[in-house]
């Protein structure tokens, strides 16, 4: 049946006072216009998606009472953004996500396609040059890639089509190049390979006497991306190390040796004690640190690790819980509502294609921004402003992660000015499955290869290699196609189906329906579209077997696809699936219930080889059922079906050249500042600037976001204490709910150590990590870490060099805390070039997750105090370690006192604490972290309603350490403030001394808690410093994000 | 004792039937869930079941409007089939955007007499007043005395996670009559126990702090709070702090009893 055009009305005009963009001052008066439209189509069957941003208020019903739409779309409340038009950044932004899937399967109606659009009206005084108008609808209210924007009213006559497409195989002559012409292809075609992989696959090509097509190149471009192979990480490394401190430096004013107390020194650490330069051949640098620490301690408990999409650790006797965490970056630099959006959903993915299927259960994100207060002057060209990146991200974040129902529970935001044109966003996704499905599954040869999920078009083509690239100004232009578009419905749809194939006709708690059927898996394997697109999923998952892919059975979106188009899009919400062949049909059932497409589109055929086809004569399925008819214009169009791509497996997988690179360390030579101690009135002020820094100050605004309790299993929420609103150290979720035992999520990142020393950096996330763990009640014997580097291009040895210094720390940090390392990614050109010519790299980052597995979630405190009485306890030792401090850097300093991680005493105090919390001994804990000891009581007093007072002189503390600048500021690691009832205070005190194999751990009574608000701190020198009543502190601390 | 059978209403988007399917189980019912296809090639299959329930989630994305086309869908294909349950005397429920589809169909507040009949579309759940999505723990009170869900004054701690919560009536003679017909079912209420009268105790700027209503027969209940997620003691936000209940379970109980009573009244019959 034919579809019926049918426009909509405008939809109602939004209008906003607040008419200036980040580059007008003054508003204008001329009702100008802008209204973006796109249009999707119900198919015929099965059916899918009417994308509809939220104000069309017109339902295809038969008989639309006129009621009807009245009140269900009331005027929408008004936003801060009419009120406030000092916020020139704030846009509303109502459009949703394209997510409507719906279908209208009414027989008194014919099927209709319906367009759907925003109008924005621009009020104001002064006209708005059109330029400006331009500028403001092209970065601020329309997304191009799924949008187009008009200036004028805009009646469609007909709805947008793709252009037809004309099959015309092209061959790429590659075999004559000259190496300048070969890099000149890599850069023109976006392959982003290098000279020695660009000549690997000339010479590939001349033994087999003909020339790629270009399926072919940009199959082996997506194969050996840095985003897929993790080819740096994997390279052979020369490592030089230079240390050129003077050895007469003060003992603590910078960072000692690169591994002090190191229990186990690295395997790939230089072993000279001399401060000349060392230099020694690394053989794939990932195995020999991350990868290896793993294997050194053999734990019993972890299933499948650093071979499938999440690390896998046990649950219980019968299930098993996996963690994946990744960033996405680039997109979210772009645009940083997609980006986000289909970051988040991506990860989710990743876990959904775990082992035969895990069904998520929670989500966690961690972003790094620049100064959100930074004046727009002073951005450099090209960049979106931190504060509407962060805004942007976050809904794009909460868009796709409350769609989902899935619980965002742990999270943190860090910035940084060199975070301004690479934003950070690292997303992560926990999930359960029976352990019988915890194993990668095999694709074997005659299995068919099912498409599920979303429909494949132009979007995120690229986005692999693209992300190997340094950003430019103009990359906002050049690659707004890599930015993938997000559809969470089609997400969670395809959850749905793919669970119930997974359990299909067994009992399991997450089967909703019965069948009498044969149990089991409907499918061998199964993985995501990510990186690369079908490219990637089907060439891993064929990789032992060959595969065979009809293209043009591929569902599209719309027309105009090429073959090699459809082969690397990475269009969002498809997952590939091994299915046996009795399989296929009831699987394709099953998919029809759910109102999901799946798609037979190949074969793993035994072969050994990749063999695409496309046959120009097959209508798509897709186009097909948009009601348009496929493309017969061209007479010329050859109708048989057509290899366009035929490689050997061995080759796409294991052809890619290991070059060894050169890697250099120089100990960076920073001074130390001096500064004055502060009045002892001055003191609070401190403090009051401290919890307003944007990287300690609440994150509320974030997180109330998010919808975090969603599935019913949050225990420990991300915001706790008296009035629901303290900074929780780390959540606790229960995956399945008839169960007592639970997964503690926990984050470490301690960016601004990094310039000092990249691997004290490291040990200090890892240690950080370990400390949020442990303050919920996580059992660190069971606890599974992650790790994700993020790090400027590292075709520069100096930051390659850093990169292997914080490798190490790596696998000398999971040793020593017998932590394994079970999953992990890396993204390694993060790097911004203005239009000026500065490079801005961002500071080393490494986000360090923890999955601890616990036995009885009734066991878990919060970090709010609790009862007025108790005493407060300082565990670990204050050292003068001031380097890298919120501290120092409220005086512009960065300091070389980085703080250092003892490897004995770090996981140590970790037990110890762990052990007393387990035992019910302590009825708060909380970290020290960024701001030190003052910044962690003020959270832990005003969290819980209480005051205390405090007496300096209980802090135990190293020799140099004994000032109170120093004992309240210093972010020494491995400490954590606890709450012990008196009643319990002998017990702790006799463990504590017998810890560490009975050389006991250092520990201090601070105070008392008292009903009395206020935090009260007296000197070591006796003085009282402050007495700051606590409700002034947590204004202090929730005013800044609170947007 | 023959068992209490709940169906959960499914469909795209819908994420929230795991936690209320182990609501009830705790509660003791049997459940089943099922997307709205199979229920649509098969009406029928109300039949079997006494408690009928719409979980929260983003059915088809929210878009056009919250619940909006779940609500047509039910309006246009099942509205014989559901009138014939709450006909019945069974119980329905419909929590976040369950309570939206419920509310946009019309099944609430349902029949009013002081309104014309035709009148579907008398309340609506709009936009918090925040402007935003909010998740946040709140106190609600049960209100009305013919809710069949739960006794009258119950005061329950419960989450809320929602854009699109805040209840309005068309105008000020809705309200009248709901109130005149015992409809508010729950309250946003404050440490006090008194209505919240500002934000955020009253978290997205409902009329009268109203988080939940009822039809004029008590048995069709939609509320925007969470009750399904606060089961156990140890959901709780101040657990830690030892004030723990796991209170809304209490819905889902006092709804399997009713059902009992029922049954045991229809045997005894």
């Amino acid at each position: 049946m034919p579809p019926i055009p049918r426009t909509i009305p405008p939809a109602p005009a939004y209008s906003t006072k607040s008419a200036s963009s980040a580059s007008t001052k003054s508003p204008t008066s001329a009702p100008r216009a802008s209204s973006s439209s796109r249009a999707t189509t119900p198919p015929s069957r099965p059916p899918t998606s009417t994308a509809s941003p939220k104000k069309s208020s017109s339902t295809p019903s038969p008989k639309p009472s006129p009621s009807a739409s009245n009140p269900s779309t009331p005027t929408p409340a008004p936003s801060k953004s009419t009120s406030s038009p000092a916020s020139p950044t704030r846009w509303r932004h109502r459009a949703k996500p394209p997510s409507a899937t719906f279908s209208i399967q009414n027989s008194e109606l014919p099927l209709v396609q319906v367009l759907t659009g925003r109008k924005y009206t621009l009020l104001g005084q002064s006209t708005l040059h059109d330029d400006l108008l331009r500028i403001i609808a092209k970065r601020l209210l329309v997304n191009e890639s799924i949008e187009t924007g008009h200036f004028e009213p805009f009646t469609p006559a007909e709805f947008p089509k793709g252009r037809p497409y004309t099959f015309n195989l092209t061959h790429v002559a590659i075999r004559d190049l000259s190496d300048d012409q070969l890099l000149d292809l890599s850069r023109k075609g976006h392959l982003f390979l290098d000279l020695r992989e660009m000549q690997a696959i000339q010479n590939y090509f001349r033994t087999l006497e003909r020339d790629p097509t270009d399926a072919e190149l940009e199959t082996l471009a997506q194969t050996w991306s840095e985003h897929c192979v993790h080819k740096t990480l994997k390279a052979s490394v020369e490592y030089t190390f230079i240390d050129r401190r003077s050895p007469s430096r003060d003992s603590w004013s910078v960072a000692r040796d690169p591994q002090p107390e190191a229990a186990t020194p690295s395997p790939t650490e230089p072993r000279t004690t001399d401060h000349g330069p060392r230099t020694i051949i690394i053989d794939n640098l990932i195995k020999q640190t991350v990868f290896k620490a793993t294997m050194d301690l053999q734990k019993p408990w972890t299933i499948s690790v650093f071979k499938d999409n999440a690390g896998v650790i046990e649950f219980d006797e019968d299930n098993a819980v996996c963690f994946k965490v990744e960033t996405h970056n680039r997109p979210s630099a772009i645009e940083p509502y997609g980006g986000a959006a289909t970051g988040i959903g991506g990860c989710i993915r990743d876990v959904m294609g775990t082992g035969l299927g895990a069904k998520p259960f929670a989500n966690t994100d961690i972003f790094c921004f620049a100064d959100p207060t930074t004046p727009v002057e002073t951005l450099p060209n090209g960049v979106i402003h931190p504060r509407r990146s962060a805004q942007r991200v976050v809904a794009g974040v909460r868009d796709y992660g409350n769609r989902m129902g899935i619980p965002t529970v742990n999270g943190a935001v860090f910035f940084h000015d060199r975070y301004v044109g690479n934003p950070l966003v690292f997303c992560g996704t926990a999930g359960v499955m029976p352990r019988k499905f915890a194993q990668k599954g095999q694709a074997r040869p005659g299995d068919h290869i099912i498409v599920l999920g979303g429909r494949t078009g132009r979007d995120g083509i690229h986005g692999a290699t693209f992300s190997s690239d340094v950003v430019t100004t103009s990359h906002a232009d050049e690659f707004s196609h890599a930015v993938q578009i997000g559809n969470a419905i089609t997400e969670k749809k395809t959850l749905d189906v793919i669970l119930q194939a997974r359990d299909y006709g067994t009992n399991s708690e997450f089967r909703i329906q019965n069948s009498e059927l044969p149990p089991g898996p409907l499918f061998t394997a199964i993985t995501d579209c990510g990186a690369g697109g079908l490219s990637s999923a089907i060439g891993e998952m064929g990789e032992k077997t060959g595969a065979t892919v009809n293209l043009h059975k591929v569902p599209l979106k719309y027309e105009g696809l090429s073959y090699a188009e459809i082969w690397i899009s990475e269009a969002q919400e498809r997952m590939v699936l091994a299915v046996p062949p009795e399989n296929v049909q009831t699987l394709l059932d099953l998919c029809a219930a759910e109102d999901v497409e799946g798609t037979d589109i190949g074969i793993f055929d035994g072969t050994g080889k990749l063999t695409l086809y496309y046959n120009p004569a097959t209508p798509n399925p897709g186009i097909e059922s948009l009601g348009s008819s496929p493309s017969t214009e061209s007479p010329a169009t050859p109708t048989q079906n057509t290899i366009v791509a035929q490689m050997d497996m061995s080759f796409i997988h294991d052809g890619i050249p290991k070059p060894t690179r050169k890697a250099v360390y120089t100990a960076p030579t920073i001074v130390e500042p001096h500064l004055p101690m502060p009045k002892s009135g001055a003191f609070a002020a401190t403090l009051h600037q401290l919890l307003a820094m944007p990287s300690i100050a609440s994150k509320h605004w974030i997180i109330r976001q998010y919808d975090h309790e969603v599935q019913g299993g949050t225990i420990i929420k991300p915001l706790v204490g008296a009035s629901n609103d303290g900074p929780g150290d780390a959540a606790v979720v229960k995956p399945l709910l008839s169960s007592k035992k639970a997964v503690v999520l926990a984050n470490g990142c301690q960016p601004r150590f990094g310039d000092i020393d990249p691997y004290q950096m490291a040990l200090n996330s890892i240690d950080e990590a370990i400390r949020n763990t442990v303050c919920v009640g996580g059992n660190p014997e069971r606890t599974a870490i992650l790790d994700n580097f993020c790090w400027p291009k590292c075709s520069d040895p100096q930051h390659l060099g850093a990169l292997v210094r914080a490798c190490q720390a790596c696998y000398d940090g999971a040793i020593a805390y017998s932590t394994p390392f079970i999953s992990g990614k890396d993204s390694l050109s993060n790097e911004f070039i203005t239009d000026k010519g500065e490079r801005i790299q961002i500071p080393y980052t490494l986000l360090i997750s923890a999955m601890s597995v616990i036995d009885d979630a009734a066991k878990c405190i919060t970090m709010d105090a609790k009862q007025s009485g108790n005493q407060l306890l300082l565990v670990g030792l204050t050292k003068r370690e001031l380097g890298g401090s919120h501290y120092y850097a409220l005086h512009d300093f960065i300091g070389a006192s980085v703080p250092t991680v003892d490897l004995n005493l770090g996981p140590a105090t970790a037990r110890a604490v762990a052990g007393l919390i387990d035992q019910g001994l302590v009825r708060s804990a909380h970290d020290l972290s960024e701001g030190g000891l003052a910044v962690a009581l003020a959270e832990m007093l005003f969290a819980g309603s209480l005051g205390a007072t405090i007496d300096l002189a209980g802090v135990p503390c190293a020799e140099d350490a004994d000032a109170d600048d120093v004992l309240l500021f210093s972010e020494s690691p491995s400490r954590y403030l606890l709450e012990i009832p008196p009643e319990h205070f002998d017990t702790v005190a006799r463990t504590l001394k017998a810890a560490n194999g009975g050389g006991g751990i250092r520990f201090g009574v601070l105070g008392t808690l008292h009903d009395r608000p206020s935090l009260k701190i007296r000197s070591i020198k006796s003085a009282w410093l402050m007495d700051e009543p606590i409700d002034t502190l947590k204004k202090s601390w929730l005013a800044p994000l609170d947007w | 004792m023959s068992s209490v059978n709940v169906l959960l209403l499914r469909t795209a988007g819908t994420n929230c039937d795991r936690e209320l399917a182990h609501a009830f189980t705790l509660a003791g019912a049997s459940v089943t869930a099922l997307h709205i296809n199979a229920l649509l090639k098969n009406p029928t299959q109300f039949a079997e079941f006494q408690i009928l329930g719409f979980p929260g989630g983003f059915s088809y994305g929210d878009d056009i409007a919250s619940g909006k086309i779940l609500a047509n869908q039910l309006i246009h294909h099942l509205k014989a089939p559901l009138a014939q349950f709450i006909a019945d005397g069974k119980l329905v429920i419909g929590i976040c955007n369950g309570f939206q589809v419920l509310v946009k169909s019309g099944l609430l507040p349902g029949p009013i007499s002081q309104l014309a009949a035709e009148d579907w579309h008398p309340t609506t759940l709009t936009y918090n007043t925040s402007g935003k999505f909010e998740d946040r723990w709140v106190r609600i009170q049960s209100v009305s005395s013919i809710n069949k869900w739960i006794k009258p004054g119950t005061v329950i701690d419960v989450p809320i996670a929602h854009g699109e919560g805040r209840f309005v009536t068309r105008d000020q003679a809705v309200m009248d009559a709901l109130k005149a017909n015992d409809q508010i079912a729950f309250q946003y209420v404050d440490e006090a126990g008194n209505p919240a009268a500002a934000y955020p105790g009253n978290p997205n700027g409902s009329t009268d702090a109203i988080a939940g209503i009822c039809d004029i027969t008590g048995r069709v209940l939609g509320l925007m709070p969470h009750p399904e997620r606060i089961t156990e003691a140890v959901n709780h936000p101040h657990y830690t702090r030892g004030h723990g209940t796991n209170a809304g379970l209490q819905i889902f109980q006092t709804a399997v009893a009713y059902v009992r009573e029922q049954q045991a009244v229809a045997v005894a019959v």
